[in-house]
């Protein structure tokens, strides 16, 4: 993808907003805080319903009407964090550049939302039985494991 | 001895120096404990947002605490057990840190509150499990349940920024 050069981070990097945000003493550190909680909120709210299609957690509950339920609250962690997660990205898009695993990071992320808006969305709303149970299981591992590698590669862009 | 020459001690054991000075330890030490957060605090949230009225419409509050609870729980031990770990990697460090310090004053808040709402109105819940608005009692709980675990969470991320030392 050609818009992927170091010239655009640097010119990310240099915008108002990521200018501002760098240079505040606060500003980062709020953002984090934020970002860290609506990454909580977005923990819960994808791993009640890969719970409940694991056959773990609120098992009572049909699966299709929990994953409505829920649903709002992912969104809206998931907004938060991207919204906060691009922020602290401008502060210092340069040294993301070079970070391995905030590349990694950006490929999961790519893959968790994709599969949860597209796969698993319609195993865990389709009606009972319609699926096989061992792909549904498999399909709750799997998102698990995208969202896993969604948050420890992006601790590590800390130390990388 | 008193407790500064305790966490001098401590900090001058082999275990605290090994996992300061490793190049791998403390960061996966910290991504642990960062991790557990999604699985402790995200379904906790799950049964405050219950609590409030606002999450998990129509599931019974008694099955959302009886189901998700337990793994909210093993999420909590992996959190302390790294936790500790971490603390013990620096202990003089973080014992002075004011954010620390009121870090851990309000998890011994969370404590009182989960504790008086399972003494009290959750005794009650079978009259009023299935309300989509739980009693104000019940909210109250829910709300100071986020309000202070966000400030548990705030409080641990900024102690790394040793404001005010």
């Amino acid at each position: 993808m050609s818009f992927i050069n170091l010239a655009n981070f640097q010119w990310l990097e240099a915008t108002w907003l990521g200018t501002a945000v760098r240079q505040s003493l606060w500003l980062f550190p709020v953002i984090e805080c934020i970002h860290l909680l609506a990454l909580s909120l977005l923990g819960g709210a994808v791993l009640v319903v890969d719970m409940r299609l694991l056959g773990i957690g609120l098992k009572n509950q049909p699966a299709p009407e929990l994953t409505h339920k829920v649903h709002p609250w992912l969104i809206g962690a998931l907004l938060t964090s991207i919204v906060t997660g691009i922020l602290m990205f401008l502060s210092e898009a340069v040294k993301c550049y070079y970070s391995p695993p905030f590349w990694y990071k950006m490929t999961a992320l790519i893959l968790a939302t994709a599969f949860a808006l597209t796969w698993r969305k319609k195993v865990a709303t389709s009606d009972p039985g319609r699926i096989s149970p061992l792909l549904v299981k498999l399909t709750a591992v799997v998102s698990v494991a995208l969202w896993f590698g969604v948050a420890f590669s992006g601790r590590w862009i800390a130390f990388y | 001895m008193d407790l500064h020459s305790f966490f001098q001690w401590l900090e001058a054991t082999g275990g605290s120096v090994a996992i300061r000075e490793s190049t791998m330890m403390y960061p996966l030490i910290e991504t642990t404990h960062v991790l557990t957060l999604c699985l402790f605090l995200g379904l906790v949230a799950m049964l405050d947002l219950r609590l409030i009225g606002i999450g998990l419409r129509g599931v019974p509050v008694s099955e959302v605490a009886a189901k998700l609870l337990p793994w909210a729980l093993f999420g909590f031990v992996l959190m302390s057990i790294s936790g500790a770990l971490l603390f013990y990697s620096g202990p003089l460090k973080a014992a002075n840190n004011i954010f620390f310090r009121i870090k851990l004053i309000m998890i011994l808040l969370t404590g009182v509150n989960a504790l008086l709402f399972h003494l009290t109105i959750h005794k009650r819940v079978a009259s009023w499990d299935t309300d989509p608005i739980p009693p104000p009692r019940a909210r109250m709980a829910g709300y100071l349940s986020l309000v202070l675990w966000s400030g548990v969470v705030i409080c641990g991320r900024m102690q790394a920024y040793n404001w005010f030392n």
